[in-house]
């Protein structure tokens, strides 16, 4: 313990930003947790959107904020055990996109883990993907904890298979935003038999952390932040004592606590994306709203966009926020409220209020 | 009236403006009849551009104040071999700056920073490059005992001089009404800081003919150089210029690939080791002017923030032709070279690897040669008049 009494001091006298995340921290989860054996953090990068203009020309705004986080994840001490790529790391599904993504995160000293996300899909269904980072649904166990990767961006079959003439024009439409030619996300039949399988080899009091790209619930159609089997995924893990969803797609912080269940979104490293109106104003079914970054400022290409590292304490999730030119963010698990808190917007009193225009 | 001036955006949007729009001459009003006596109308015009200077409240300004700011920061009995006193690095002669790459202190040796002026300095909201202090007084405690710059162990032998010289006691009476042991180096620190706060300096060519509508006042290639930092070259977004003054800074922290990009391949370890110094007690004033690496580490240094690594303060662009070598270690010569780096987008030369912790605001800008050359005509252009005829040997430098 004498470690967990040094680590203290260096804390505070770097002035007491450690346990957000905003530094190196020279000794970081080991702080703030009692028995520190069990805990053990992973980086979570997501939605770097890689696109490719012509040839081995990429949007660089893009390129920059994949490689800016890579290159900050390699700089945590103590090394996170691994790394999380939530999904989207293409924009549109193409081999140079997915080879010039896997090419910049090749740079990390991590294992990673890979989570698909629509943008990399729509254009060969996944083929390519999996070539490059393996199968696109999972389990693996860490030190305790069961983890379980959802390809949630799946949809009707009749949509992926009838509706399209060329795989281009299928990877188009489901790119786009309140798009009427779209279909929601789901998880679907034959990974959801897989998971109970899964699940079942699982004890109850065995801490499960599900990685998807979209939310495994129901927050805003017309942009798919939204899984259309939701409410039978989170059946399956209904019997787990802790259970933490977390998901991409969103390019924004949300949290929510449904039973058991916590969910955590993820920044993305490409672009911010503001909370569609309907649910800024909407009160109830929704996560907790908070809204200091909805506006990126033009200038800061970083601005709004971020990465995160993640603190899995006591089964728990923590989730640190890496923000450029925001001020950084903590959603920890509450012990006593039983969910996810955003450590500075919390409280009515302190929290921003939302915009009713965008 | 002044809701018909032009607005200049200060976030590098615009991209409409007519060339013969950029002056506000058109709906500028005249300027203020000189209703102040005529003896302080050559003043008033020193801070054309400007804002008023922020002076703290602590430390109000006084003419006893500044005149004994003035003797003791041209004393050089204040460091280890007498050889070095604030002005040393802040010549009056080179507008403020030592035109070296790096300054010299005691002794010969050299630290890792370029000195920035001194003019316009009151202005900043930080101090020093990686803006580790946040006032001009509590700048001007550090380089006396900096182990590269004055070399005293403590402050105590400046207090000896201070307190026994007896033109510095009665200049301390009469400035802070006091004597002998109640003189504190805070003292002299305010008494520096209310002198550097007159070094104030606009009224360049740029002002004239941006805020009081003199056309003559630039050239044409200065006004195309004008337009470029308005718009594709996007140097406004942090040299900031707004509606009714230009400090020509956000007083904010980015890395523009100076210095780092060199030491990028080793930051992990830099960091790490920076930070376990610092840990243990490290001064951050003394690693980051003695050792050259830890020193690219920029505004981190300070903050200890992943985002500020290889971030240094946006220095003011006011008299910037007079304060050659540029950037922070002084790399770069000329204005010119200082463009071009920019338009490589953050890297010198031109395809090395941009390190990857660039600032977002850092990007290619595809701009021409003769475009190149119209902004540093523009740059020319800030040189404040006060200071343009006695150093302009420096301009040749």
């Amino acid at each position: 313990m004498t470690t967990i009494n040094n680590s203290r001091r260096n804390f505070i006298k770097t002035g007491g930003v450690l346990a957000l995340g905003t530094t190196l921290p020279i000794s970081l989860v080991e702080l703030a947790f009692a028995d520190a054996t069990e805990n053990f953090t992973f980086a979570y990068i997501s939605d770097a959107h890689i696109q490719q203009i012509k040839g081995t020309h990429f949007v660089r705004n893009w390129d920059k904020g994949l490689i800016r986080a890579v290159a900050e994840t390699n700089l945590l001490t103590p090394k996170p055990d691994f790394v999380i790529f939530g999904g989207d790391l293409a924009q549109l599904g193409s081999k140079p996109e997915l080879d010039h993504g896997a090419e910049m995160l090749s740079a990390l000293s991590h294992k990673v883990y890979h989570v698909m996300g629509e943008h990399d899909y729509y254009l060969d269904l996944g083929e390519y993907w999996e070539k490059l980072f393996g199968p696109q649904f999972y389990s693996f166990d860490h030190k305790g904890v069961h983890f379980v990767v959802l390809n949630s961006i799946r949809t009707y079959d009749d949509w992926t298979y009838k509706r399209w003439p060329t795989a281009e024009q299928r990877m188009l439409e489901m790119a786009g935003l309140d798009n009427p030619n779209g279909s929601p996300f789901m998880v679907g039949d034959e990974q959801r038999k897989w998971l109970k399988a899964d699940l079942d080899k699982v004890a109850k009091s065995t801490p499960i952390v599900v990685f998807s790209h979209s939310p495994l619930q129901k927050i805003y159609k017309g942009w798919n932040f939204w899984t259309e089997d939701a409410e039978q995924i989170q059946a399956l893990l209904k019997p787990f004592s802790k259970v933490s969803v977390i998901y991409g797609h969103v390019h924004q912080i949300q949290y929510n606590q449904i039973g058991n269940i916590s969910f955590n979104s993820v920044m993305a490293t490409a672009w911010p994306w503001p909370y569609p109106s309907t649910y800024a104003q909407a009160e109830q079914y929704l996560p907790k709203l908070t809204v200091p970054m909805n506006r990126a400022d033009p200038f800061f290409e970083r601005d709004a966009t971020g990465w995160q590292f993640i603190n899995v304490a006591n089964g728990h999730v923590d989730l640190n926020f890496t923000l450029y030119n925001n001020s950084e963010r903590a959603v920890r698990f509450n012990a006593k409220t039983k969910r996810p808190e955003d450590s500075a917007y919390q409280a009515d009193t302190s929290r921003i209020p939302p915009q009713s225009h965008y | 009236m002044q809701y018909f001036w032009l607005i200049i955006l200060t976030t590098g949007l615009i991209g409409t403006l007519q060339a013969g729009d950029i002056s506000q001459s058109v709906t500028t009003p005249p300027p203020p009849e000189p209703s102040i006596a005529q003896g302080n109308s050559l003043a008033v015009d020193n801070l054309l551009g400007l804002p008023p200077v922020p002076i703290p409240a602590d430390n109000p300004q006084s003419p006893a104040k500044i005149a004994l700011g003035d003797k003791l920061f041209h004393d050089k009995r204040f460091s280890i071999d007498g050889t070095v006193s604030c002005a040393n690095c802040h010549d009056d002669k080179k507008a403020f700056t030592d035109n070296l790459q790096v300054s010299v202190g005691h002794h010969g040796l050299t630290g890792t920073r370029n000195a920035p002026t001194v003019l316009n300095a009151a202005f900043y909201k930080s101090q020093f490059w990686d803006g580790r202090e946040p006032t001009l007084e509590a700048q001007s405690k550090g380089p006396f005992v900096n182990p590269v710059e004055g070399g005293l162990a403590n402050h105590q032998p400046i207090l000896d001089i201070v307190r026994s010289d007896p033109a510095y006691q009665s200049a301390f009476k009469e400035a802070f009404s006091i004597t002998d042991q109640k003189v504190t180096i805070d003292h002299v620190a305010k008494a520096i800081a209310s002198f550097e706060r007159t070094l104030v300096s606009g009224n360049s060519a740029f002002d004239r003919f941006y805020f009081k509508g003199d056309k003559a006042a630039l050239s044409d290639q200065q006004q195309r150089g004008l337009k470029l930092f308005l718009e594709q070259g996007r140097c406004v977004s942090c040299h900031v210029i707004e509606q009714n003054q230009a400090l020509f800074t956000d007083s904010r922290f980015h890395n523009i690939g100076i210095g780092i990009n060199a030491v990028q391949q080793d930051i992990t370890r830099l960091a790490q080791a920076f930070l376990e110094a610092k840990n243990k007690g490290g001064d951050v004033d003394k690693i980051v002017l003695t050792d050259k690496k830890s020193s690219e580490l920029g505004r981190f240094a300070v903050s200890d923030a992943l985002a500020d690594i290889g971030g240094f303060k946006t220095p003011t662009l006011r008299n910037i032709a007079l304060t050659a070598p540029y950037m922070h270690d002084g790399s770069l010569k000329t204005l010119k070279e200082v463009v071009i780096h920019y338009n490589n987008g953050g890297v010198t030369p031109a395809g090395g690897k941009v390190n990857d912790f660039l600032s977002g605001g850092i990007r290619p800008l595809n701009l021409t040669d003769t475009q190149i050359d119209d902004l540093v005509a523009f740059l020319q252009a800030l040189t404040s008049a006060q200071y343009a005829q006695p150093t302009a040997t420096a301009v040749a430098q």
